[in-house]
């Protein structure tokens, strides 16, 4: 740790010298002043087909040229890379770092506040409101990145088989719970509840009111027990000890293969989710839906979010404007937006972006209907204060190990969460990251 | 009745190893959505033609790329290694210098340090020299290969005669002549040995690309399909791309083993007696 900010430290110093003109003293408050000269910037990300998306802009900005970097998606070994290269100080102007994974390395002092940057603070109403919230922390004068894609959540659900079997479709949980019964006494499974994506029960935690971390500045506060999240676990228990979904691992050939069999009968998922049933289970192509996510109190308008992730500026980074101005190009304009949505199929996080021509159409593989409108209304709904901890890989890997054992019988949802409770305050005093008890 | 037994056996083991490429074959045969819905040990429609196509006009043909990439790599590092590795163990074994236990017992320590243990060491080392994401940063780390070296001065010891060494040395060859023309000749089928080894360390060695590149145009195969594999929740047609592209890397190692097994199972023989 100290090495690492020894390193820092010197590679700020070193941008300090290079950016010649700014006052030592301030040198943080100009430290989003122009370069002189041509600029050449490097971009990490692993974005399938970002070459083409960069390439717009490379042909236009002749003064600010970006180069891609490409590796594996975050978990899989690019963010390993990116604490690498900032060690070592030469990590990339620019890094691809989904929500989840930013106080991460805001903690080891990884990223540049774009706060000082005039034309990124005036875009912030270009953005929906909770994507603002997860890049700046809900705090002021503190930008670590600029939003780029959200994964607000939806009821997936198989349309044909709730109107033959005469099943409403749920908005509440609580109908939800009651429509899993009819599905089960029909053969199906209402859903399958993940063990390993714990990102989605957090965008149900999300959703009915948790907030798993908090910090006041000088505190990290652990909440992964509050009431809400407590329900949330309660509820899916009670749906497991029932036996009403299924416990098939996600992501697997069985998995596709339980929705493409009808044997799964719904699925809440991001707006991403659209493109995994599709290619997951093409037999059922024209038999879904898309509904609100089912609420917790009837009649109310609150939805979750699962992924989506920002375009951040490293520490060390000589060009911050520069890299500030291509990050605000590649999140707002509509070019890249569309490009970004053609060649991977980013839902945008601006408030414009859901407005896309290719958003607003009818999607053949459900029934044609214009599903995306049911998401550009989630992602309005989406509560802007969730914030993520800084240790979430190992937050994540201890509760999908409980959440294993849970749905294989051994203790409950509840358990994991005590567990992973418990294991992340230790893990962050282990890093010396504050935090309350 | 007593060759029964371990036909059984070796039956077992056979069908054991050979099941995962039957089936990746199998997977690789099928277009995306018969991939999940027909059995996973038979074709369905037989679509590995069209697979291939698609796999190598995907994005420029930036499999071949790779492919090229670690033939490169792991060919160019195999062959080198094995050379540096024989000329380093054959100096171990003939020639008497101090120190020289001591350097070979080093050496054999190296075989106990993991490739992967290493990684991130070299990783600061090239940023020192501003040397990381490029061809030399996976190439030169590749050539070191201790367990190499220990073979080959084991192999040496036992079938180069130092009265052989001697009588060149009387008719006036010198010793990197009589290294090349003599004792690789007598240590070939040690350094086949060695060459396959490594040629396997380097393919798999994963972890070492992994930290150094990120430009997509240097990376080896093994990377090139995990870095697609990850991206397969968001862009699902990667699915078969990588399926058939796992299936089409392994055709190298292969062809490797194929060319080269009969020395490779002399130089296991020959090295296990000394």
């Amino acid at each position: 740790m100290r090495a690492l900010s020894v390193v820092l430290v010197s590679a700020l110093a070193l941008g300090a010298c290079s950016s010649g003109g700014s006052s030592e003293t301030a040198a943080d408050s100009k430290s989003c002043a122009p370069s002189e000269g041509n600029v050449t910037l490097t971009y990490t990300t692993w974005i399938p087909g970002i070459e083409n998306v960069v390439k717009v802009w490379n042909d236009k900005n002749p003064n600010i040229q970006v180069k891609v970097q490409t590796g594996p998606n975050g978990n899989g070994g690019t963010y390993a890379n990116f604490f690498n290269q900032l060690k070592a100080g030469n990590a990339p102007d620019l890094g691809h770092i989904e929500y989840d994974a930013l106080p991460s390395f805001r903690v080891q002092d990884g990223l540049t506040n774009l706060a000082d940057c005039a034309e990124v603070t005036a875009a912030k109403d270009q953005f929906v409101d909770w994507t603002w919230g997860q890049v700046t922390f809900g705090e002021e004068n503190s930008v670590y990145g600029i939003p780029q894609d959200a994964g607000p959540m939806a009821l997936f659900y198989r349309k044909d088989l709730f109107e033959k079997n005469n099943i409403p479709v749920p908005t509440t949980w609580d109908e939800y719970a009651a429509a899993a019964e009819k599905v089960k006494a029909a053969g199906g499974y209402i859903t399958n509840f993940s063990q390993s994506d714990i990102n989605q029960f957090a965008g149900f935690a999300w959703q009915a009111g948790g907030r798993w971390f908090a910090n006041d500045g000088s505190k990290w506060t652990v909440n992964l027990q509050d009431e809400a999240t407590t329900k949330v676990a309660g509820y899916w228990q009670g749906l497991i000890d029932k036996k009403l979904v299924s416990s098939v691992p996600p992501w697997t050939t069985e998995w596709d293969n339980a929705y493409n069999t009808g044997q799964a009968w719904t699925w809440t998922s991001a707006v991403w989710g659209a493109n995994s049933i599709m290619s997951g289970a093409p037999a059922t192509k024209g038999r879904w839906a898309v509904a609100p996510m089912p609420q917790w109190t009837s009649g109310a308008t609150v939805a979750g979010n699962w992924g989506g992730s920002s375009t951040a500026v490293f520490k060390g980074s000589k060009h911050p404007y520069e890299a500030a101005k291509f990050a605000l190009w590649l999140n707002t304009s509509e070019e890249a937006l569309t490009l970004l949505n053609k060649e991977a199929q980013l839902y945008p996080a601006t408030k414009a972006g859901a407005k896309l021509p290719a958003l607003s159409e009818g999607v053949e593989f459900y029934g044609g209907q214009k599903i995306y409108d049911v998401f550009a209304t989630a992602s309005g709904q989406v509560a802007p204060d969730f914030v993520w901890g800084p240790t979430m890989t190992s937050t994540y890997a201890t509760a999908s190990d409980g959440f294993k054992a849970a749905v294989s019988g051994n203790g409950t949802l509840l358990d994991a969460l005590k567990t992973t409770q418990a294991k992340t305050v230790e893990n962050m005093k282990s890093q010396s990251i504050p935090v309350a008890e | 009745m007593k060759r029964v037994t371990p036909m059984v056996i070796m039956g077992a083991a056979t069908f054991y190893f050979l099941v995962p490429i039957w089936w990746l074959f199998v997977a690789a045969s099928k277009t995306r959505s018969e991939f999940t819905s027909t059995t996973p040990l038979w074709f369905a429609d037989f679509a590995l033609i069209d697979n291939l196509k698609e796999l190598f006009a995907y994005r420029d043909g930036v499999f071949l790329r790779w492919m090229l990439n670690s033939v490169v790599y792991t060919g160019g590092a195999a062959l080198l290694g094995t050379i540096l590795a024989a000329m380093c163990g054959y100096a171990l074994a003939k020639y008497r210098f101090r120190g020289r236990e001591a350097i070979f017992d080093i050496v054999l320590g190296g075989v106990l340090v993991p490739a992967t243990a290493l990684a991130l060491p070299l990783f600061l080392i090239f940023s020192q020299f501003e040397a990381t994401n490029t061809f030399w940063s996976v190439f030169l780390p590749s050539l070191v290969n201790p367990f190499g070296v220990y073979l080959a001065r084991i192999y040496a010891t036992a079938s180069v005669p130092d009265e052989l060494l001697e009588a060149s040395r009387l008719d006036g060859s010198g010793e990197i002549r009589t290294f090349f023309t003599i004792s690789s000749r007598l240590m070939f089928p040690a350094l086949v040995t060695i060459f396959l080894f490594h040629f396997v360390a380097v393919w798999n060695n994963f972890l070492l690309p992994l930290i150094m590149l990120g430009e997509e145009r240097l990376f080896p195969v093994t990377l090139g399909l995990y870095t697609w594999n990850t991206q397969v929740n968001q862009l699902p047609e990667l699915r078969m791309l990588v399926l058939t592209g796992a299936l089409v890397s392994i055709v190298p190692l292969v062809i490797a083993f194929l060319l080269l097994q009969r020395f490779w199972r002399n130089g296991l023989g020959s090295g296990a007696i000394k």
